[in-house]
């Protein structure tokens, strides 16, 4: 015991044993997490042999084999009066036995219990499923519809949410108060409710199966996004809008020069959760989309595996292709999501 | 003096800000408030799109509601005017009591975890976070894969290495069908953790401070601070995911091709509300079904809202006074 309060000096002993706990908790939960991920890009690299008699290993690999008189055997590491040996396994035997023989003697066999045998593996990675995947669906077709919604959306809602939550934060009026309370009431509305009239509206347009109904409404602001930018809005200092004016300057340079500047890291993290919600929406794309050339990653990937769920390494692959995105700019802009802007509005 | 064409100063301010919300008012009138009373009425019409709506009166409501009584004397699903309707309202309860609880406590669990300063704290977060940006439809048919009772890799697990002898058929089975929807939600419950850790950053350390100099242990600081401190935010989530069961939609679609099955097990409300207005064109009915979730949603949100008073903690509220 007082060895131990001499290693650790001031720590509690109780502190540090919680510690470890709580350390091995969080490994052992971000193990769970990981696996299916992990599968996901091995399942991409898989030969499709290995996904029938071999799914459920991590590693891509199929059985090391050896070629004997323009045959090909499988190879086990087999052990034979207790020595550890490798040989090909020539013939399956009646009652869970094999016979197994050197390569270079397949004569001199051996009559073995199959199941003790531990079968022999090599890596198998198959890089050609990502472009195989690529060329069995017009991938750059949805890819390019995905990026044109996900980025003019983006601009349209930035350039709208950002008017509208200026309005909302710099300005007295009688009705802005009940206006920004209706706003906030939309956050709560299902958007089932105002979907059929869209669809039909839209249709009458002429729009429906273009890019256009998932586009168009970005550019009217969106509660969620009015509401967080306002939230921001309001932490600047009203003297620098004071010092503005001064010098001369109407609303709208207020706005361009000194709101948006400041609010630069509220900007980003709504770009950041507009972009996840319209690259993997899959409701409306669903819903406004009806042909191919038209769809997004998420509608055409679904339509993918669909017709060829069997295809299981190239739907992992366009599945790894579809994720990647998300996951680099979330590491790019992890400080924004682990201890984000976005989040303060629910404090209590 | 007046002088006219000049207006005065806090006026114009008052005009400019309705000039900025002019976006937002065009888009609450031809996007969200038109298109509602449009469903309105829509949801008292026979609607197929291609010709005009006609006046039914309260019909599809009362296609919902009829049976009620006999069902409760029968107990026979089949004299409900819609047994489909009531079965997907069913599922979507299933699948929030199972889902909401389960996601409440591991998310906040979590949270309390990794609020800890323990090594690599910044890392463990990132990976627990990583799957709630990533969900829609890659992640849910690689789920698809895991699951499948022939080819998948859990339930070889299941067998191998925690000797379960008949795990289930999960999303094959039609009695574990909605159970292996919650666990492929579990996985992405990083999303509801990082709310609970941003408002247990919030909590101010002076109160745990002078709950430590009164000599509250770590369970009493627990749920004398912190609990009581992070019921704001408990409310906050389970608002938004009772709201988000009842829209559920992407996973069942991608899972059961649009289906709901095995045997309607995962018919979820807002798919059987896709099916009547995008597969069978009944725009009248499905109009009903949104305005009657929309109710729904109203009704329990505003529930919540009222028992909040009685166990959601404001800081700087006087208890028991609203």
């Amino acid at each position: 015991m007082n060895l131990f309060r001499r290693l650790f000096g001031g720590i509690k002993a109780n502190e540090l044993f919680f510690k470890g706990i709580t350390t091995l908790i969080l490994a052992a939960g971000s193990v769970i997490i990981m696996i299916p991920l992990a599968f996901m890009i091995s399942t991409s690299l898989k030969d499709p042999a290995q996904l029938r008699s071999d799914a459920n290993t991590l590693i891509p690999r199929k059985p090391q084999t050896v070629q004997i008189n323009g045959e090909s055997f499988n190879l086990y590491s087999v052990t034979v009066d207790g020595e550890t040996r490798t040989m090909a396994m020539i013939k399956k035997a009646p009652g869970g036995m094999a016979l197994f023989a050197d390569s270079t003697t397949p004569d001199q066999t051996v009559e073995l219990k199959l199941n003790e045998q531990t079968p022999l593996y090599r890596l198998d990675i198959h890089w050609e499923n990502y472009p195989e995947a690529l060329g069995s669906m017009p991938f750059f077709t949805y890819l390019g519809n995905t990026m044109l919604v996900t980025f003019i959306g983006m601009f349209g809602m930035l350039f709208s949410s950002s008017l509208v939550a200026y309005g909302f934060s710099r300005f007295r009026a009688r009705w802005l108060n009940v206006l920004f309370l209706i706003l906030l009431a939309t956050v709560m509305l299902p958007s089932q409710v105002r979907l059929i009239p869209l669809y039909i509206f839209f249709q009458k347009l002429g729009w429906v199966n273009t890019l256009l109904p998932l586009i168009v409404p970005q550019f009217f602001a969106n509660a969620y996004d009015v509401f967080l930018l306002r939230q921001f809005f309001m932490t600047i200092p009203l003297e620098l809008d004071d010092a503005a004016k001064i010098d001369g300057a109407n609303p709208l340079q207020i706005l361009l020069y000194i709101i948006l500047p400041q609010a630069r890291p509220a900007l980003v993290s709504v770009s950041i959760f507009h972009f996840l919600y319209a690259w993997n929406d899959f409701y409306e794309p669903l819903i406004f989309l009806h042909t191919k050339e038209n769809w997004t990653l998420a509608v055409g990937l679904q339509t993918f595996d669909a017709l060829y769920t069997i295809n299981t390494h190239l739907i992992m692959a366009i599945s790894v292709l579809m994720i990647i995105p998300p996951i680099l700019l979330f590491f790019f802009a992890q400080k924004i999501f682990t201890q984000g802007v976005v989040f303060s509005g629910v404090k209590g | 003096m007046f002088k006219p064409g000049k207006i005065s100063l806090a006026r114009r301010e008052e005009l400019a800000g309705y000039a900025f919300i002019i976006p937002w008012v065009i888009g609450f009138l031809v996007f969200t408030i038109g298109p509602m009373l449009s469903s309105l009425y829509f949801s008292f019409t026979d609607y197929n799109i291609v010709d005009p709506p006609t006046w039914v009166g309260l019909k599809n409501y009362a296609r919902i509601f009829a049976g009620i009584p006999e069902y409760f004397q029968t107990g026979n699903p089949a004299v409900l005017g819609d047994p489909i309707f009531w079965k997907s309202l069913q599922v979507t309860i299933y699948f929030a009591s199972l889902a909401l609880p389960l996601n409440l406590l591991f998310s906040f669990i979590l949270a309390i975890f990794l609020n800890q300063k323990v090594p690599g704290v910044n890392v463990w977060r990132t990976i627990f976070f990583l799957p709630s940006i990533i969900a829609g439809v890659a992640v849910t048919l690689l789920w698809l894969r895991i699951l499948n009772p022939r080819m998948g890799v859990l339930n070889p697990f299941l067998q191998n290495v925690l000797g379960i002898d008949n795990p289930p058929g999960w999303l094959q089975d039609p009695n574990w069908a909605v159970p292996a929807l919650v666990l492929m939600s579990l996985w992405g419950v990083g999303g509801s953790m990082i709310v609970y850790l941003a408002g247990l950053q919030g909590i101010p350390t002076d109160l745990y401070d002078a709950a430590k100099v009164d000599g509250a242990n770590a369970w009493q600081r627990f749920w004398n601070v912190t609990f009581p401190m992070m019921t704001p935010v408990l409310f906050y989530n389970l608002v938004l995911g009772m709201i988000g069961t009842f829209q559920y939609f992407t996973e069942v679609y991608v899972a059961t091709s649009g289906t709901g099955g095995p045997q309607r097990s995962t018919l979820f409300y807002n798919l059987y509300l896709y099916q009547n207005a995008f597969r069978y064109f009944d725009m009248g009915y499905a109009s009903t079904m949104a305005w009657i979730l929309f109710i729904i949603v109203l009704v329990l949100t505003a529930l919540i809202f009222r028992s909040s008073d009685a166990w959601v903690y404001y800081e700087g509220q006087l208890r028991g006074k609203s």
